[in-house]
């Protein structure tokens, strides 16, 4: 595999590609706000095609510490999934859930830790079920992994696995708010071989 | 005026006294850090992948690399007046940043670009003094090529220099 040249994904491709971005994120979306019961709104997704050095920027910043809950993905399409949230959003959404439980400061107990993991678990499960509805392929997630670091460190392990291929790495990354601000982010990462079998999927040839 | 040079993910760059260098956010890649201890001159690779000859790919960024990144960045602190046998090095970064089962040969990519790395730099016969590798959390790295102070940040796992 990888006659698939980043450089050259067009225009067209781009616009598919935020298309699933934005029907995954929207069910996702949907998920959280029925389990926060919260209005949840979303920005138009971006596809972008950036050098390694740009990824930490691309999700707040490369020292920003966010909350990342990681899944990998195996089935028709392969790579992983990411969803980002700053931690002060991670608070938030955590006290939704647990309403008077989460303690002060930028510390996570265990049962914020999980609470977070399950919230990850949720919306990217609606996320990548929305996926394998419209391409009408298998998608497996792992079992979600959880951790708080710096954006860059945490963004490291997708562009890994674009190293292999190239210098570029390719995100669909949508960011979502509600009234009280969370800024997060979902991140899919498919290899390079799963976007042919996805734009195919949907008929559409390379 | 001293500079702080950035080194970005997948780069390396040169470094001479009284500029310092950092990379921000080591995960799995492998931050290495060398100097001549006479004179000075120093500089920083931020390596993503163990091995340039595992990927057929063969336009790529050589400062990628584990194995062609170190000799790259030796090459140009020499062309800057560092010799090699009076170089050393410390290294950092590696870790696991998930735990996960799914994908485990990926998953230990950082286990395996810190071994690629020490590997490299016993190939050029460059000692390694000091290491902070492994574990599950990243680092940001700021390299003093003047003291050879190499300082390691974390995100709730506090500050040390190695």
């Amino acid at each position: 595999m990888g006659e698939l040249n980043l450089e050259q994904v067009s225009e067209q491709y781009y616009d598919v590609l935020k298309e699933l971005g934005n029907i995954g994120a929207g069910n996702a979306m949907t998920a959280l706000s029925q389990m926060l019961n919260c209005k949840i709104d979303m920005r138009v997704p971006k596809v972008e095609l950036l050098e390694f050095n740009q990824v930490g920027e691309a999700v707040g910043g490369d020292e920003q510490i966010m909350v990342g809950v990681f899944l990998g993905v195996e089935g028709d399409i392969t790579g992983s999934m990411l969803f980002l949230v700053e931690v002060e959003s991670a608070k938030h959404l955590i006290d939704k859930i647990m309403p008077g439980m989460t303690q002060a400061g930028t510390e996570f107990s265990e049962m914020e830790l999980s609470a977070m993991q399950e919230i990850g678990n949720i919306i990217t499960g609606a996320y990548l079920n929305s996926l394998a509805t419209i391409t009408n392929l298998t998608i497996f997630p792992s079992p979600p992994a959880l951790t708080v670091d710096m954006a860059a460190a945490i963004m490291s392990v997708p562009a890994i696995e674009f190293g292999i291929y190239g210098d570029n790495i390719l995100l669909i990354q949508s960011q979502f708010f509600d009234e009280v601000e969370i800024d997060g982010y979902f991140v899919l990462v498919p290899d390079i071989e799963s976007y042919e079998r996805i734009l195919s999927s949907l008929g559409i040839s390379l | 005026m001293s500079e702080v040079i950035k080194v970005g993910m997948a780069d390396l760059k040169t470094c001479l006294p009284p500029n310092t260098v950092t990379t921000l956010g080591l995960g799995s890649c492998v931050g290495v850090a060398i100097r001549d201890t006479s004179n000075k001159v120093g500089g920083l690779a931020h390596v993503m992948l163990p091995d340039s000859t595992a990927i057929k790919n063969s336009q790529t960024n050589i400062a990628k690399f584990a194995d062609t990144g170190v000799v790259e960045l030796v090459r140009q602190m020499e062309a800057l007046g560092a010799v090699r046998r009076r170089m050393v090095a410390k290294i950092a970064g590696g870790a696991m940043m998930f735990a996960t089962s799914s994908k485990s040969a990926a998953m230990q990519v950082g286990e395996r670009n810190a071994e690629a790395v020490k590997k490299a730099l016993k190939e050029l016969g460059i000692p390694i003094l000091a290491e902070d590798t492994g574990l599950n959390y990243g680092r940001t790295v700021i390299f003093n090529p003047e003291t050879g102070d190499f300082v390691i940040k974390t995100a709730g796992k506090g500050e040390k220099v190695i």
